[in-house]
């Protein structure tokens, strides 16, 4: 039974269905990736299974539990994180009150959790009084996964964490994302960069006009001389 | 040196304690344009007719006050009646909010459509503060009017020029200050405060966040009726309560709170304090400073009469509208 | 279509009920002012149902059109012409001149140099032109100022005021339109707003140019005075005949004169409207009232349309405003108010059907007539709800007394009411 799986999701923004029938699921302690085309409907997939958009078929269960009703202020407090793909910081506020903000549900003590995303990004403890949106993308993409981690969420969903990121600082992403995996945080991402992405991934998802094209472990897609003609660029 | 001293005594007089009261009414006017803006993303349009409405219910409550007998002393009763009057305001928006702009919200209307919602409101308070109190001009400072007489600094000092200092003047700046203060604090201390500066940043985010955005907008309800009632208060007390002058401060305060940057609480502070001085200054007339300078001039030497003090504020709106669209403290233009 | 007509149906109904419940002179003065009325709303629904801009000046463009009605129609007064008019042509020319200059530093300087340069020349000018303006105004105004104290006018007939009062109206709107135009829509409104209320502060305190606040009174008129009809042998052949007053007879054939222009101008007005609506261009503007960002990246230049579609309204509120005080006879700029002269407007456009021009006339006649009739219903609503308490109570008086502002809160209630409810508006706009 997969941790967090949307299962055969079809739907839409209201207009013509974007997602044909198509599944995408996550275990704890693993890494998922999606790849596909732009328009593919990779951030709408996301989206569907955070409950931002009505599914007019499909149902999304995470831990066995159907949520395919609820709210996305309620999937934060079942334990999902998600990092959208723009306007992911409040830019006027400190990276401090950005994860503070992230944790907004929480009651208890949330030092501990803080001192944890400090440590997975030193760079956020020193600029910690600064204003999101006066950060580098690279360091405010670190800000975005820091804020979701800061319900302690067991899925955390990332929509291209490492969109207009040089390769240098995308490389350090991945091994953050690693080492978050580690912890036993089921990861759920969409990525542009698919081939280095599929090489950190357990289970890959080739989407194309909202359709699974190819579901299959990360390294296997990569062997796939079809799928990288298609899709990594040979 | 007594030429310089008096030119001073003189400006202090005309322009920069006229000046400080002034930027603070409108600073704390346009406060409340700005956290509407902020939270509910539109020019609130029956900005002054809150202001109007506030004070009214202070001036009905000084009354009531009065007439049995309760007063502050050298303090104007009006004082004792904000907190009565604030809560009578607070009800009134709530209530607005309710049965007007949150269809809108829920319906995820345009801008446009609140701002035409906010001139209905306009109109219904306009009518009501009519309704109730009347059009008419209605004075209730009843403390001691004046902190420093011309008459005493004069004798004070033996400059020629007096400079006097009306208590509702330094009542004004005392308040301003305190309530300054304490909402910066709330914004940036506490977490309600900080959500609601969250949601104004990025609404989507602050929603997947868990913020409860009836909850914010609600708060920024309550703080704009305290804001809109003191600022009109003070203001009266200042001047004197006229349901239509509301009505006109509606510009500075709006052009104030652009100037600053809409949605920005620092900037709209700073947007008061460039209107008001701008408006005092082009307004006053030069002749003594250049008599004391020791230049005669004929004429009053007077960039624009003060019946033109509207085309001041207009004038700076413009300047930062062709310059810099977000304000000095960017806030949102688009 | 047949709904429109049956609600034009109904509303000429009510006025022939206030004719023959009230007097007929006061049917056709609401009739008069509904017909201005509904000028005024389709030059809002131009900005707003077309192109969505927010025109919060109204006021302002409708004041200037009533400048001109003086500038244009009244008899020029000859002595102050020529004690100041040299004066004031010279000032203006030195302002004009100074910011000739301004707009030249603008391009060719930058930085800080720019700042001072700008600021400097700007002084200067204005203490220039105030040197020469002042003993030029001072002059005028001297000039019999119990009588005149103005320059006057230019003394040609009161139809050619309404289209220069639309040219006024439109340069105003153009250099607004310039400066606020491509930012979020609420600085239009706010800049509209700075700008009408500039206009009437202007209009106040330029005696020299309107006699201010002791307004312009005996306007030349288009159609004959009443005194004249009343001496006229038809007129009084016919008050005879049908058994009414010579006196109420002269002023509603003089009112019925001013219908018959007035209709004329509306008629015109509108058909152009609907014509430009059913254009290209009225398809064009839509598609960008409905998605800028779209349209934008079509390839529209959406700023420029805008400027034209809101000059062009502003004209017709412009011609409406210089109908008005030839209507009224007299020029009083302390009567713009901001909630009679703009917001009652907005009213107009919303509740007749905003982007349906039909639907503005509509609501320029609905909205003026209940803002008339609105205070004797509410007085006399008052008196009903109040007639238990005592004749000289307290209450009651102030609630009689009050009842005159009603008005307002029924306006917002309305326009709350319809935009909730009702937001396509009396007469929908067809898609
Ligand atoms: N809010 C929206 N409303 C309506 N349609 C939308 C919305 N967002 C996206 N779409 C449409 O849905 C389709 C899929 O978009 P989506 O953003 O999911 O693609 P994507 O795979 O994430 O692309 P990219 O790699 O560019 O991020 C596109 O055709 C897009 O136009
Ligand atoms: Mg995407």
């Amino acid at each position: 039974m997969t941790f967090l799986l949307g299962q055969s999701m079809t739907g839409g923004y209201g207009g013509a269905d974007i997602l044909h029938d198509c599944t995408i699921g996550v275990e704890r302690g693993e890494i998922a990736v999606v790849v596909g085309p732009n328009g593919a409907g990779k951030s709408t997939a996301m989206k569907a299974i955070f409950g931002m958009l009505s599914l007019r078929e499909g149902t999304v269960t995470m831990d066995g539990e159907d949520i395919t009703a609820l709210a996305p202020q309620e999937r934060v407090r079942k334990g999902m994180g998600f990092v959208p793909q723009t306007g992911n910081v409040f830019p006027s506020m400190s990276v401090e009150e950005n994860l503070e903000m992230g944790a907004f549900i929480r009651d208890d003590d949330i030092r501990e959790t803080m001192e944890q995303v400090y440590t997975l990004f030193p760079i956020l403890r020193e600029k910690r009084r600064q204003a999101a949106g006066e950060l580098s993308g690279g360091q405010r993409q670190q800000v975005a996964v820091g804020r979701a981690l800061m319900t302690r969420p067991g899925v955390l969903m990332l929509d291209e964490p490492t969109a207009g990121v040089s390769p240098i600082v995308m490389d350090e992403l991945f091994d953050r994302i690693i080492e978050i995996a580690r912890t036993g945080i089921a990861i759920l991402m969409v990525e542009q960069n698919a081939k280095q992405a599929l090489n950190i991934a357990d289970k890959g998802y080739v989407l194309v006009q909202g359709r699974n094209r190819y579901t299959d472990t990360g390294a296997t897609l990569l062997a796939d001389p079809e799928v990288r003609r298609a899709f990594l660029g040979g | 040196m007594m030429d310089i001293l008096n030119t001073l005594a003189l400006l202090g007089n005309y322009l920069i304690v006229p000046g400080i009261t002034y930027g603070c009414q409108l600073a704390l006017g346009a406060l409340g344009i700005t956290l509407i803006y902020g939270i509910l993303r539109f020019s609130n349009f029956a900005h002054g007719e809150t202001m109007a409405f506030g004070t009214m219910t202070v001036i009905l409550l000084t009354w009531a006050m009065q007439s049995v007998g309760i007063s502050l002393g050298p303090l104007p009763t009006a004082l004792l009646a904000l907190p009565f009057g604030i809560a009578a305001t607070v009800l009134l928006l709530l209530i607005t909010d309710r049965y007007v702009y949150k269809f809108y919200r829920q319906q995820r209307s345009t801008p446009v459509i609140y701002l035409i919602a906010s001139i209905g409101v306009m109109f219904l308070y306009n009518g009501l503060i009519r309704f109730v109190i009347g059009p008419d001009d209605r004075q209730f400072n009843d403390g001691t009017r004046f902190i420093m007489k011309a008459r005493e600094f004069k004798e004070m000092t033996g400059l020629r020029e007096g400079l006097a200092i009306k208590s509702s003047q330094g009542i004004t700046l005392i308040v301003t200050i305190l309530l300054v203060i304490a909402l910066f604090w709330f914004l940036n201390r506490t977490r309600a405060g900080k959500s609601m500066r969250a949601y104004s940043d990025n609404e989507d985010l602050a929603l997947l966040s868990g913020i409860d955005p009836d909850r914010v907008v609600m708060i920024a309800w309550i703080l704009t009726a305290a804001l809109a009632t003191i600022a009109g208060t003070l203001y009266g007390l200042d001047k004197s309560f006229k349901p239509f002058t509301y009505l006109q401060i509606l510009l500075p305060i709006f052009a104030a709170a652009i100037v600053g940057g809409l949605g920005s609480p620092v900037g709209a502070i700073a947007g008061g304090f460039v209107i008001a001085f701008s408006e005092v200054a082009v307004t006053f007339a030069y002749r003594k400073v250049f008599g004391y300078m020791g230049y005669e001039v004929d004429g009053l030497m007077q960039l624009l009469s003060t019946d033109y003090k509207f085309a001041v504020s207009f004038a700076i709106l413009v300047i930062v509208l062709l310059v810099k669209p977000t304000g000095l403290f960017s806030g949102k233009s688009y | 279509m047949l709904r429109g007509f049956l609600m034009f149906a109904i509303m000429f109904a009510l006025l022939a009920l206030v004719g023959f419940m009230q007097s007929w002179p006061l049917a056709f003065a609401i009739l008069n002012l509904c017909l201005i009325s509904a000028i005024m709303s389709l030059g809002v629904n131009i900005q707003w149902g077309y192109a969505g801009l927010l025109n919060v000046g109204v006021m302002g463009f409708v004041a200037l059109g009533g400048l001109a009605g003086i500038v244009i129609t009244m008899p020029p007064v000859t002595e102050a012409i020529s004690a100041g008019g040299g004066g004031v042509l010279l000032a203006l020319l030195v302002a004009a001149v100074t910011i000739g200059i301004v707009v030249l530093l603008y391009h060719r300087l930058s930085g800080k140099l720019r700042g001072i340069a700008i600021t400097l020349i700007l002084l200067a000018g204005a203490f220039a032109a105030r040197a020469v303006f002042d003993p030029a105004v001072e002059a005028i105004e001297a000039v019999d100022s119990a009588r005149t104290g103005f320059l006057g006018g230019l003394g040609l007939p009161a139809v050619v005021a309404w289209p220069v009062g639309g040219l006024f109206a439109a340069a105003a709107a153009w250099i607004i339109g310039k400066v606020s135009l491509g930012l979020r829509s609420d600085y239009l409104a706010i800049a509209t707003l700075g700008i009408s209320e500039i206009v009437i502060a202007m209009l106040k305190n330029e005696d020299w140019l309107t006699r201010g606040v002791k307004n312009v009174n005996g306007l030349p008129r288009p159609v004959p005075y009443e005194v004249d009809l009343q001496s006229a042998p038809w007129l009084i052949d016919l008050s005879e005949r049908w058994g009414i007053p010579v006196v109420e007879m002269s002023s509603v054939a003089v009112k019925l004169c001013y219908a018959g222009l007035f209709t004329v101008v509306l008629l015109i007005v509108l058909s152009l409207s609907e014509r430009a609506l059913k254009s290209p261009w009225g398809r064009m503007m839509r598609a960008i009232r409905d998605n800028e960002t779209a349209a934008e990246a079509m390839g529209k230049d959406v700023k420029a349309r805008h400027l034209q579609v809101f000059v062009l309204g502003s004209a017709v509120l412009g011609i409406a405003g210089a109908m008005l005080t030839t209507l009224d006879g007299q020029f009083t700029p302390a009567s713009y108010q901001p909630l009679r002269f703009t917001f009652l407007i907005w009213v107009m456009v919303i509740v007749g059907g905003s982007g349906n021009n039909w639907g503005a006339v509509l609501g320029g006649f609905v909205i003026w007539f209940f803002w008339v009739e609105a205070e004797p219903i509410g007085l006399w609503l008052m008196d009903v709800l109040t007639s238990g308490l005592a004749e000289d109570s307290a209450l009651r008086e102030h609630l009689l007394k009050s009842a005159a502002h009603m008005r307002l809160m029924t306006m917002g209630l309305i326009l709350l009411l319809v935009l909730r409810f009702a937001p396509r508006g009396l007469i929908p706009e067809r898609s």
